[in-house]
């Protein structure tokens, strides 16, 4: 095993693009839990906007057109979900379990036609200035334009939780929302419109997987990604800014067990393989998850 | 102004309805489907739902549906115990995953013996790997309060690498040449788990039907069900009873685990006969959709795991004579479940029509 072969820098660097995925669909999750609804169907809307920007972006060759429609196939699919389960009163558990089998089947069709396609190139971004700072600038300052989006979304939705009026709002309806129906909110419209965003985050995760990590169409790409990114909001204890430290582990786990790979470490692949997914494990076991949101996976029908 | 009102009891009609209601609509969407894919939709759905039971070649396809229901009903039986209680193990393919493995590598070890007892430890070993497995997530859970969804689901991407390497390495097949795989246990004898091949009887389905009887008298009669019902219905009257929380915890992954792991053995040891690295294709997941149609009921189950081996030989079938592609009988499936629990509303609630409340 030759150790010298990774370099440190390219590896920090790379921890922010791998990271990048879980980011997004757990920050949209983030926002589905904080007002109340677990949906467990994160896997299927991320596969779901993988192949639906993998389509857009190679049918018009623009990958930023890409992530729109990912985002939007991503929220179409989670407004099923929010239908079953917010006006059919559906479990949150069985419905979002239903979400994933149903995404991971309609992306298998989707993308039939385009497997083995390359998707168009979506150059990295080389900041002025800061790109040219030694060290610091390869890592931080020169990617791709989602990285910065994904970070960009997750201060905003930090700002919006902490200080915006409808923040303080959409908390409440997570929190009590018998309370919340009582003070005259619509309980049912804050939810509505928190599970399409975290439909359209997810979507941008797995867009992002299938236009720039990969960047490739497959079956089943995410493996697992959108579990991994519901993991992490329980790790962040719902919040905003714990949730990059949570992504940035599962991040820099996933790229070094990938260099001690390329490396020849004498571990075979498959246990190498499997180290993100123990992580995960392990960080559910060690990290002593804060409180949920109080109405978390509760049905609201508001009997009059 | 349409609205719903709580019924004061599920309704017992529509506990029974829905399944079949949820069906039709699938058939209808899945139909719509097919012809947005241009093809035959009714030809389609014939060939699908009905030529697997009723067609000039029949013969040859009704073996395949106890082969493939057998699983599906094993590790449905086991889920369902936890679903009624509240506790989730969505990782049965991992579960199912590791006691193939479990099952096999004894097998294996006893190779070219022949003896009568090899079968009976394989079983064991296989039920054994599964609980196991399956307890991981249910200890986790009660000593350390982690979500066993996410666990379970973990653990079964862990299963899956290791099945990689168990096909590549301690189980590979020394005379095959360099080929990832196992030996092939359907043609050892003393581990093959068939008992017919031809009309399609394995030991898996002989288990899959005790499991069915064992969990109807369990559930209906025994202190054991009535807990496991207690605690999905009303978590605090449990606890007022008596009921161990965690122990439940415990006894209800165990229990699915040990199916799943059965399941996986007896797949492996004879319609998929060796461990090799496709060997998973997703039993696991389709199962839960088999327990929610059929209710969390044992006898449901039963008649859900052959529906849902219906849409897979079927879909085949369909695959090869008219051009299907197979990911649209995933996305059916997917649907079924979704009709299923959009149709649900039903039984909880009554329709209203009037002035009121908007939601």
């Amino acid at each position: 095993m030759d150790l010298s072969a990774i370099n440190p820098v390219l590896l920090l660097a790379s921890l922010m693009v791998a990271a990048t995925p879980i980011i997004l669909a757990a920050v949209g999750e983030l926002i589905v839990e904080r007002a109340g609804v677990l949906n467990l169907g994160v896997e299927g809307m991320m596969i779901t906007g993988a192949v639906c920007g993998f389509i857009v972006a190679v049918n018009t060759g623009s990958p930023l057109l890409g992530f729109i429609g990912a985002a939007i196939g991503g929220a179409m699919l989670s407004l099923l979900f929010g239908f079953l389960t917010q006006f059919l009163l559906a479990n949150q558990v069985a419905t979002g379990l239903a979400l994933t089998l149903f995404g991971l089947g309609l992306s298998a069709l989707m993308g039939q036609n385009y497997i083995g396609i390359k998707a168009p190139e979506f150059p990295d971004w080389h900041i002025p200035l800061l790109g040219d700072i030694p060290v610091i600038g390869p890592i931080v300052f020169q990617h791709d334009p989602m990285v910065y989006v994904g970070l960009a979304i997750v201060v905003a939705v930090w700002a919006f939780l902490k200080y915006s009026r409808a923040g303080l709002i959409l908390r409440a309806v997570g929190e009590n929302h018998e309370a919340a129906h009582a003070l005259g909110y619509h309980v049912v419209r804050v939810r509505m419109l928190a599970i399409m965003f975290g439909g359209a985050c997810a979507g941008l995760g797995g867009a992002y997987l299938s236009l720039v990590r990969v960047p490739q169409w497959t079956e089943g790409m995410t493996a697992g990604a959108g579990w991994i990114a519901l993991a992490i909001v329980v790790f962040a204890s719902w919040k905003p800014m714990r949730l990059l430290l949570g992504a940035y582990l599962f991040g820099g786990v996933t790229v070094l067990q990938l260099n001690l790979q390329a490396a020849g470490m004498a571990i075979p692949v498959e246990y190498l393989s499997m180290s993100p997914y123990l992580a995960t494990i392990a960080v559910l076991v060690i990290m002593r998850a804060g409180r949920a949101p109080g109405s978390l996976g509760q049905s609201f029908h508001a009997s009059r | 102004m349409l609205m719903l009102e709580k019924r004061p009891q599920p309704s017992k009609a529509w506990t029974l309805a829905a399944p079949l209601l949820a069906v039709v609509l699938t058939m209808i969407c899945g139909g719509l489907l097919f012809a947005a894919l241009g093809k035959a939709p009714i030809e389609t759905i014939r060939t699908i739902f009905f030529d697997p039971l009723f067609s000039e070649f029949a013969w040859f396809y009704r073996p395949q549906l106890l082969i493939k229901g057998a699983p599906l009903a094993l590790i449905a039986i086991g889920l369902s115990f936890g679903f009624r209680a509240g506790i989730w193990n969505i990782g049965a393919e991992g579960q199912y995953i590791v006691g193939a493995i479990c099952g096999a590598a004894v097998g294996l070890a006893f190779y070219p013996t022949e003896s009568f007892l090899i079968f009976p430890l394989m079983v064991i070993a296989g039920v054994l790997g599964g609980t196991l497995w399956a307890l991981i997530p249910g200890i986790l859970k009660v000593k350390f309060d982690t979500n066993e969804i996410l666990v379970s689901l973990m653990l079964v991407y862990v299963a899956e690498q290791l099945l990689a390497s168990m096909a590549l390495g301690a189980l590979r097949n020394p005379d095959g040449m360099g080929f990832p795989g196992s030996r092939n246990l359907a043609k050892y004898d003393s581990a093959s788990s068939w008992i017919s091949e031809n009309a399609g009887m394995h030991w898996g389905v002989v288990a899959a039907m005790i499991a069915v009887i064992f969990a109807y008298v369990t559930l209906s009669r025994h202190q054991f069900g009535f807990n496991v019902r207690l605690a999905g219905q009303s978590p605090r009257a449990a606890r007022f009873a008596g009921v161990n929380p965690k122990l439940l915890v415990l006894v209800c992954m165990g229990i699915s685990g040990g199916l799943a792991g059965a399941a996986g053995l007896f797949e492996v040891a004879g319609p998929a006969g060796q461990i090799s690295i496709d060997f998973n294709v997703g039993y696991g997941f389709t199962a839960i959709i088999v327990a929610f149609l059929g209710r969390l009921h044992p006898i449901g189950i039963l008649l859900a795991a052959g529906l849902m081996a219906l849409t897979y030989i079927g879909g085949e079938i369909a695959q090869s004579n008219l051009g299907l592609p197979g990911a649209a009988i995933q996305l059916m499936q997917g649907m079924l479940l979704f009709f299923l629990l959009m149709v649900d509303v039903l039984t909880n609630y009554r329709l209203r029509f009037g002035k009121g409340a908007t939601i």
